[in-house]
């Protein structure tokens, strides 16, 4: 069943985020930035798509994923159009993730107020 | 108070030998009153919530397929598009941290602890107006994580080259 390796997968990204979390004094910007650039490297040496076929979704939703795409739309477009996609392949292929989050976290930020912690 | 949580007495001569080994006496003493993370059931927690979030993106995505006729990587498109929007819309609604206390990392790991980093400071800087306060704290968090991983995009495409 697809949707337990989804499960253990995604699971398994996140104990380890927890895992960071409660024993290193790591904040959580950090990780995140630490999860996508471990995506990325990771897909440069060629081990992040055996995971994303495995996890599918479980592999590509966590920030790791991000990273993934990140990197082979870069790799992706440096075989297809050549030099320049250095630049633009990266940018690329994550655009609709990063457009709605820009946009729509804006307007969302504009919109409501802080609220106080309960 | 135990009798074996007493803060041992090791004199109070100022050598800074002796305060040192005072200092390190202290960090021990207060260790234990320090609550120990409950690392099983928080790792429980995030391990459930994460691979729930991850198994709700799946199912979407194979709606997308299979009744929207999209492709594989446009319906994985729109899902992360969609669970950005919703975890930002529920960061506004303040409900994002309620979640995050249970879950942690369970629900920061995934692409919607991203969306919640960006909107949560920029709601919070609100009263700096809304070009240098909401503006610039989007980025407050989303800018370290674009930065590193857009460089190690590059360096992917860089290295691609010479393959």
């Amino acid at each position: 069943m697809e949707y337990i390796n989804v499960f253990i997968t995604g699971g398994a990204i996140c104990l380890i985020g927890q895992i960071l979390l409660d024993t290193t004094k790591l904040t959580a910007p950090r990780i995140l930035v630490i999860f996508v650039v471990s995506g990325a490297v990771l897909q440069v040496l060629g081990w992040y798509e055996p995971l994303v076929e495995f996890g599918k979704s479980g592999a590509t939703v966590p920030l790791p994923g991000f990273g993934y795409s990140l990197a082979k739309g870069a790799m992706e477009e440096v075989s297809k159009k050549g030099l320049l996609g250095i630049l633009t392949g990266g940018l690329t292929a994550t655009a609709a993730g990063i457009g709605a989050a820009i946009g729509f976290g804006y307007i969302v930020a504009l919109i409501f107020s802080p609220k106080s912690i309960r | 108070m135990s009798n074996d949580k007493k803060l041992p007495d090791i004199g109070t001569e100022q050598d800074p030998k002796v305060k040192k080994q005072k200092a390190k006496a202290y960090e021990e003493y207060a260790k234990q009153f320090t609550p120990k993370p409950k690392y099983a059931a928080n790792g429980l927690k995030a391990f459930v919530v994460g691979g729930l979030i991850c198994c709700g993106a799946f199912a979407v995505q194979n709606w997308l397929m299979d009744f929207m006729k999209l492709e594989e990587k446009e319906a994985g498109t729109w899902v992360t598009v969609l669970l950005v929007c919703l975890a930002q819309l529920l960061t506004g609604l303040g409900w994002f941290d309620s979640l995050a206390k249970f879950a942690g990392a369970g629900c920061i790991v995934p692409i919607t602890g991203f969306a919640n980093a960006m909107v949560s400071p920029a709601i919070e800087y609100k009263a700096e107006g809304p070009v240098l306060g909401v503006g610039a704290k989007l980025f407050s968090v989303a800018g370290p994580v674009l930065v590193c991983g857009i460089t190690a995009s590059v360096i992917a495409g860089i290295i691609q080259v010479f393959r």
